[in-house]
């Protein structure tokens, strides 16, 4: 392609690349203004009228009679559990479904399997008052409930890794003496890393920006999560402070995006193979 | 005896089989029983409950198949049935033709491809309440103008769900067709140069086939979002602007199906929840059909390459 043509594709990319990331830039101009402005003067810089400085995210904080930081704790906590667990549990379960193939093991499979095309208002009654039963209602023990919903995709991308691992290196730890815990955690472990990345991104993504689930799960008079807060303070028609809500995006868009600058290739790559295996 | 698979590899040998099954409980129990805490009980209760009259789960009373009836004749339902799937049908093609579009350019060796990419896919990343607000937001600044807002009309509500669905959707379905055309061979699209094919025919008649898988996974994913789509229609409209009936019950017009079986369950009385439970198992129908075509259709494509 001629040189001239290329400059023109890259010229409107870069016009349509601004304007697809303009939102979050509105966001950010909207969060230094008071409230009354906010719907009036949308596509305005703050001037010295409209502008009120930090007063929206110091508001932020404190809204709705509940902490934004702790929200933002919470969320943090249930996050990194739960992805954790799923990590860990899933790829364990994973091998022993391939390595061991038993009648159990097939069943299991295809039941995981079939957990991945339920959607969660099938489920999100019944699955709530379960957890409330079991007292899986807190950010400490949620990340139970999200091993039970989340282990279908999970299990399944790792079965599909674990398929192709050569059986000769167990094998070979096998008749030096290596138990199973140790040939899983210093052998496959290591060699599932590629795979632990991609679905731990994709969980992460989940979970961190999960609305429904935490909602009717969590014991909302304690615990919220930062989706939660957020639609908490919208809900409430009429005393919303729009200035206040726009730092909350602002504050809760952060941290996704330097997660996202930092971890961009994994993040990328993550997302082809799930979108290729689910 | 060594099982083989498809592929002729081997997944499992004595060796490794009879020690790895004494650890049952500490590899495959744990994610079982989590698994049938937050899965298999629950939807085996919700297929049963779906069938039952309840307000809790104690009080529940099989009545048969009263609750499906009553799911099909809600007009609310049916309502939002077919606004979901307009929604979704045209969601598909918009997503996928841009989608396409940039993820073709991008591939085409143009300066800072990287940095387009990077700020293509980031609204991925943000949660669909908190990207519904940031939409209303536009939108009402933009219709503020004409003394309106988004609340106020259906067709506002459905092309603003629209544009946020692309703006989240597109960077997503970018990356998978990035991926798809980079594994188009070069040779494949020399050899059509040089048989004096021009560009738009070589796309159409040699890119296109063999990115074919790629699409088949975007159209799919895409169908299934656009049917599932919940936090973005909670937060954006949350089903405004409503329309009474005659009989003094309203329809909420910008409504889809996982918000109506939400507001079937929590919104209204605690009484419907019998059939907010048939409802959800006959999304569960729809998505779970969806799935099932999608996987024929992958499968037979793999065949022909």
């Amino acid at each position: 392609m001629s040189k001239t043509r290329l400059n023109i594709i890259t010229a409107i990319l870069t016009v349509v690349t601004i304007i697809h990331i303009s939102p979050i830039f509105v966001v950010l101009m909207n969060s230094f203004k008071a409230n009354t402005y906010v719907k009036t003067h949308t596509f305005e810089f703050p001037n010295e009228q409209t502008f009120v400085g930090w007063a929206n995210y110091l508001k932020g904080f404190t809204f709705g009679n509940y902490p934004f930081f702790q929200s933002v704790a919470y969320s943090v906590v249930i996050t990194v559990l739960s992805t954790a667990l799923i990590l860990l549990c899933t790829s364990m379960a994973a091998w022993y479904i391939i390595r061991v193939n038993s009648l159990l093991c097939k069943i299991a499979y295809y039941l995981f399997v079939f957990s991945m095309v339920v959607p969660f208002q099938m489920v999100m009654f019944t699955l709530s008052k379960t957890a409330d039963t079991l007292k899986l209602n807190t950010p400490w023990t949620i990340p139970v409930v999200y091993l039970g919903f989340g282990a279908g995709m999970a299990t399944f991308m790792f079965t599909g890794f674990i398929k192709s691992l050569p059986l000769e290196i167990e094998e070979a730890a096998a008749i030096d003496g290596c138990g199973p815990l140790r040939t899983f955690f210093l052998i496959i472990l290591p060699m599932l890393k590629p795979t632990l990345i991609s679905v731990g991104i994709l969980e992460i993504m989940w979970i961190w920006n999960d609305y429904l689930l935490p909602y009717l799960v969590l014991d909302r008079t304690l615990y919220m999560t930062i989706p939660i807060h957020i639609q908490y303070l919208q809900g409430s028609y009429g005393a919303v402070d729009l200035g206040a809500i726009m730092a909350l995006i602002i504050l809760s868009i952060i941290p996704v995006i330097i997660f996202y600058l930092t971890c961009q290739k994994y993040i990328i790559k993550g997302v082809a193979a799930g979108a290729v295996k689910g | 005896m060594k099982k083989k698979t498809n592929d002729g590899t081997s997944v499992n040998s004595p060796l490794l089989r009879r020690p790895i099954q004494r650890m049952f409980f500490v590899f495959l129990l744990p994610t079982f029983i989590a698994f049938c805490i937050g899965f298999v009980y629950p939807f085996l209760q919700g297929m049963y409950l779906s069938f039952c009259s309840f307000t809790t789960i104690s009080s529940a009373k099989f009545i048969g198949i009263g609750n499906y009836i009553k799911a099909l004749e809600d007009a609310t339902f049916t309502h939002a049935f077919w606004f979901t799937a307009l929604f979704a049908v045209i969601s598909v093609v918009l997503i996928n033709v841009l989608a396409f579009l940039v993820a073709y350019l991008l591939t085409l060796k143009i300066k800072g491809a990287n940095l387009f990419r990077t700020a293509f896919f980031m609204p991925n990343l943000i949660g669909g309440i908190v990207l519904g607000y940031i939409w209303s937001m536009i939108f009402n600044g933009i219709l503020s103008k004409y003394q309106t807002s988004i609340l106020m009309e259906t067709k506002y509500g459905f092309w603003g769900l629209m544009i946020l669905m692309l703006w989240q959707q597109i960077g997503y379905m970018m990356i998978i067709y990035i991926a798809g055309l980079q594994s188009v061979p070069e040779e494949l699209i020399e050899a059509a140069r040089i048989d004096g094919a021009n560009r738009w025919q070589t796309l159409i008649h040699v890119t296109i086939p063999n990115v074919m898988s790629s699409i088949t996974i975007c159209m799919f994913l895409s169908l299934t979002n656009g049917f599932k789509l919940f936090d973005q229609n909670l937060a954006l409209t949350a089903g405004q602007p409503f329309i009474f009936q005659d009989d003094g019950s309203q329809i909420k017009t910008t409504e889809m199906l996982a918000l109506n079986i939400y507001n079937t369950f929590y919104g209204q009385s605690s009484a419907a929840r019998g059939t907010g439970q048939a409802k959800a198992v006959i999304f569960f129908v729809l998505v779970a059909l969806i799935s099932v075509i999608q996987l024929r259709a992958t499968r037979s494509k793999e065949v022909q390459q």
